[in-house]
């Protein structure tokens, strides 16, 4: 399936192969291609971008600042590379006294400062586009708890139910689910609509991530925390909880299961069905004796 | 002894174990400085090696075992222990490695060294203060050691909420054993320590400066010191109500930081920033200034641009004062705050640049010898820009969306603390190390030294920044298998930087067992500051008639 779709598109692996390959120097990660929502082995890369939101600070990253930080990185390097052939001691025993040069001063104080220009610019609007949440097509409440996320789906919108995302511990693995990342009850969008994330917690503080969507979040208990992404297409995203939170911490993932619109509505009816029974759900003592009173 | 003064000396200092408890001298007590970080640096890179082996590979292999010895856990509830001793043990290396090894280092061990002969004053303003300042560490260190063999998290040992002790975790609902008071004692007492010495080191500066000694005639570590002390008055009082607040949320009933009680989780988090941001100056800036002094020793030239360098210390102190919030922008902080934190974080980029490019045009022109102490000074201009450049990336809030809380973080701060500060320790060491004991060290070994801790750490801390950009999270004991790769490259990185620590021990013993006498500058023409001026080591006393300075060229 990740074959097709890579196929599909141009992954970000072969828009910037000369630059990574450069940059870090390793031939080891270079044939590693990023993953749709989840890490793959040896990535060097962002995970793969599906909002606007990622893909703008992507691009942000990848053709902005990377580039800048590795040209000074290396610049610094070639002048200590330099400094230490041309001017040590026995290349030049007589040293120079020049202590001062105002045209240099002026130059590395004032080159800096537009560098930096050049950075804020397209820094600030990403900002703006992050922080300014527009006009919602539906809104999904989530609450950090210490180790799982719950999910809370307003009535207003066809939903009026919550569920708790659990990690599937390692034991209960089946095919194809990740280790640490796969959830019992995932998160539900539909793919295109604007979906605003409403965060907060019930005990410490934790913090919802998904990489790909570009969206990072504190849960802090007595807060209401928003942001908000419009995914572009269908799939699974990981993300990880990213505010240390207790023993627990590595082990409360965060999957979001982006659908068609038609999709998400059949989802909507049978979530409100099962989870509206889980909560009401009447106990059932009589009949199976007294060990059924330990299951829930 | 080396001074002709014989009769007035022996009644003037106590001998054995009197010399040191009681040691009201500059030198004594530095030496004790250095020593204390010494052994704290080596239980924080134990923990630091402990961590990256259980890293080395996915799932839980290391601290499993190691939460049945520490915590006496069962093999039932040892991966339970493990996940919390991990934790814990991440809290314990920052708190360690940044209050008991680099601030000790840098500012007690070798600004009280140097910092009184570099200015040409006999000692330090307030010598008992002095000793008070060194003597609370090793309590503090005591009850952070305590803390962790206390209940923290119900029925857990230790405190694990990282060295930035959040609540409420850090509160009743997170960790209400006593681990936690234990740690905040801990930290006042530290505080405390810092705040005395900062304290003594002003006046000091300010008040003993021999005739002459104009403060644009001062050497750069002692601007750098002056600079630091300031930082450290003003902020630490500020760490020591927020955790004052934090321990009476925790006993007596009010809720700071408790919304249940009309309280905020985010105050604690700005007091605490308010703090942090200028102390990971706090450790930097001394760093700078034994830099400075080593590249302009070894390249035998004065400071290229001395007041530029100078004042972008003090700009870097001041602007770093007013940066906090910028370890917070995934808290929720509106666009404009925002905006205004990426904006002044960075400026700070500005005097940063002007400092390194200030020390490769001291370097350009010069005859450079590639002592290790240079060895190190010029590593620390390379690792120090890596890690300077990941920072301006992680000042723009849009693009620390991706990677706060992830190990691209854990790669800046440690290629600029763990590598950069670290280097200039060890730099200082070597630089040092003839005049404070007399004896010259051993320069093969030292270099060897160098090398193998260059590639280690670059090998521990470069791919860190992958496993950030591909979204692995810090502070997590066990992470999906994709990040195995990269995570077990770091581990072997941090093994050889184990072996560069223990081929340093062995270099500080070979220097003592060989005796070879340093004579007192060993340096050359390039080192003029007053401390090669005197005898190695220097007398008990020095400067009993002060020395007059010339005017120095800068």
């Amino acid at each position: 399936m990740r074959l097709a779709s890579t196929a599909a598109r141009p992954s970000p692996a072969f828009r910037t192969p000369i630059l990574h390959a450069c940059l870090w120097l390793t031939a080891l990660a270079a044939g590693s291609a990023h993953a749709d929502g989840f890490p793959e082995p040896g990535q060097i890369g962002f995970e793969e971008a599906v909002t606007p939101i990622a893909h703008e600070m992507h691009f942000f990253h990848d053709w902005i600042l990377l580039p800048i930080i590795v040209m000074i990185s290396l610049f610094v390097l070639g002048l200590l590379a330099y400094v230490i052939f041309r001017f040590n001691e026995k290349a030049n025993p007589v040293p120079s006294r020049t202590t001062h040069h105002s045209t240099l001063e002026v130059i590395w104080t004032v080159l800096p400062v537009m560098i930096l220009v050049v950075i804020a610019i397209p820094s600030f609007r990403l900002l703006a586009h992050q922080v300014i949440v527009p006009e919602p097509d539906l809104t999904v409440k989530v609450t950090g708890k210490q180790w799982y996320w719950t999910y809370n789906y307003p009535a207003d919108q066809g939903g009026g139910f919550e569920f708790d995302s659990y990690l599937i511990p390692e034991s209960d693995l089946k095919p194809g689910d990740i280790r640490l990342l796969s959830v019992d009850n995932e998160a539900v969008v539909p793919v295109g609509k604007v979906v605003r994330v409403l965060m907060t917690s019930a005990d410490v503080i934790h913090s919802f991530t998904v990489p790909s969507f570009g969206i990072r979040i504190d849960a802090i208990p007595g807060r209401m925390n928003e942001t908000w992404f419009k995914a572009e297409r269908e799939g699974v995203y990981y993300g990880q909880c990213s505010k240390i939170c207790g023993q627990g911490h590595a082990y409360m993932p965060i999957a979001v299961r982006v659908v068609s619109p038609e999709k998400y509505a059949a989802w909507l009816v049978e979530a409100s069905k099962k989870f509206a029974s889980t909560n009401a759900a009447p106990i059932h003592l009589a009949d199976s004796g007294a060990q059924s009173v330990d299951q829930r | 002894m080396a001074t002709t003064t014989l009769d007035h000396q022996e009644h003037a200092h106590p001998t054995g174990w009197r010399r040191y408890l009681l040691s009201t001298n500059h030198k004594d007590i530095g030496t004790l400085y250095i020593i204390f970080a010494l052994v704290a640096g080596v239980i924080g890179a134990i923990m630091s090696v402990l961590m990256r082996m259980e890293l080395q590979e996915p799932g839980i292999q290391i601290f499993n075992h190691l939460a049945q010895i520490i915590n006496a856990a069962s093999p039932e509830t040892a991966v339970d222990a493990a996940k919390n001793l991990y934790n814990v043990m991440i809290t314990a290396h920052g708190l360690i490695m940044i209050f008991f090894m680099v601030m000790p280092a840098l500012i007690g061990g070798f600004g009280n060294w140097f910092v009184p002969i570099m200015i040409g004053a006999p000692d330090m303003a307030f010598p008992r203060m002095n000793n008070i300042s060194f003597w609370l560490l090793p309590a503090s260190l005591t009850l952070a050691v305590i803390s962790m063999f206390a209940e923290g998290a119900p029925g857990m040992m230790g405190f694990g909420g990282g060295w930035v002790l959040y609540p409420p975790y850090s509160g009743n609902t997170g960790a209400p054993g006593p681990a936690m008071d234990f740690l905040i004692l801990s930290i006042h007492l530290a505080g405390a320590s810092s705040i005395l010495g900062a304290i003594n080191f002003i006046t000091t500066i300010f008040n003993m400066r021999a005739p002459g000694m104009t403060l644009h005639k001062m050497p750069l570590f002692a601007w750098s010191v002056l600079v630091t002390a300031f930082l450290l008055v003003l902020t630490l009082p500020v760490l020591a109500g927020a955790i004052t607040m934090l321990l009476t949320d925790r006993n007596f009933g009010t809720t700071f930081f408790d919304p249940a009680g009309g309280g905020d989780p985010l105050l604690f988090q700005h007091l605490f920033w308010f703090f942090g941001h200028p102390e990971v100056y706090i450790l930097i800036l001394p760093a700078f200034g034994i830099i400075s002094q080593i590249i302009s020793t070894f390249s035998r030239k004065p400071v290229f641009g001395y007041l530029g360098m100078a004042y972008a210390m003090v700009a870097i102190g001041i602007v770093g004062l007013v940066v906090w919030a910028h370890h917070m922008y995934t808290v929720g902080l509106s666009l404009d705050t925002q905006r205004y934190f990426v904006f002044a974080t960075m400026v700070i980029a500005v005097p940063t640049g002007v400092k390194i490019f200030s020390w490769i045009a001291t370097m350009w022109g010069g005859s450079i010898s590639f002592r290790a102490p240079m060895l190190w000074a010029t590593g620390f201009i390379f690792v120090f820009t890596v890690g300077g450049v990941t920072g301006v990336v992680l000042a723009n809030a849009g693009i620390d969306r991706a990677f706060h809380e992830t190990y691209y973080v854990v790669a800046h701060f440690h290629y600029v603390l763990s590598v950069g500060a670290v280097f200039a320790i060890f730099a200082g060491f070597y630089y040092w190390f003839p005049k404070m004991t007399g004896y010259m060290y051993n320069e093969s070994l030292a270099k060897a030294q160098f090398w193998v801790t260059f590639i280690g750490v670059n090998l521990t801390f470069f791919p860190q920044h992958f496993l950030g950009l591909a979204g692995m999270p810090r502070r997590y004991i066990d992470y999906p298998d994709a990040f195995a790769q990269w995570n077990q490259i770091s581990s072997y990185g941090s093994y050889i930087s184990g072996i560069g620590l223990v081929l340093f021990f062995y270099l500080i013993y070979d220097a003592f067992a060989k005796k070879l006498l340093a004579g007192n500058n060993p340096w050359g023409p390039g080192a003029t500051t007053l401390e090669w001026t005197l005898s190695s080591p220097p007398p008990f006393h020095q400067f009993e008639t002060l020395p007059r300075i010339k005017d120095l060229e800068h």
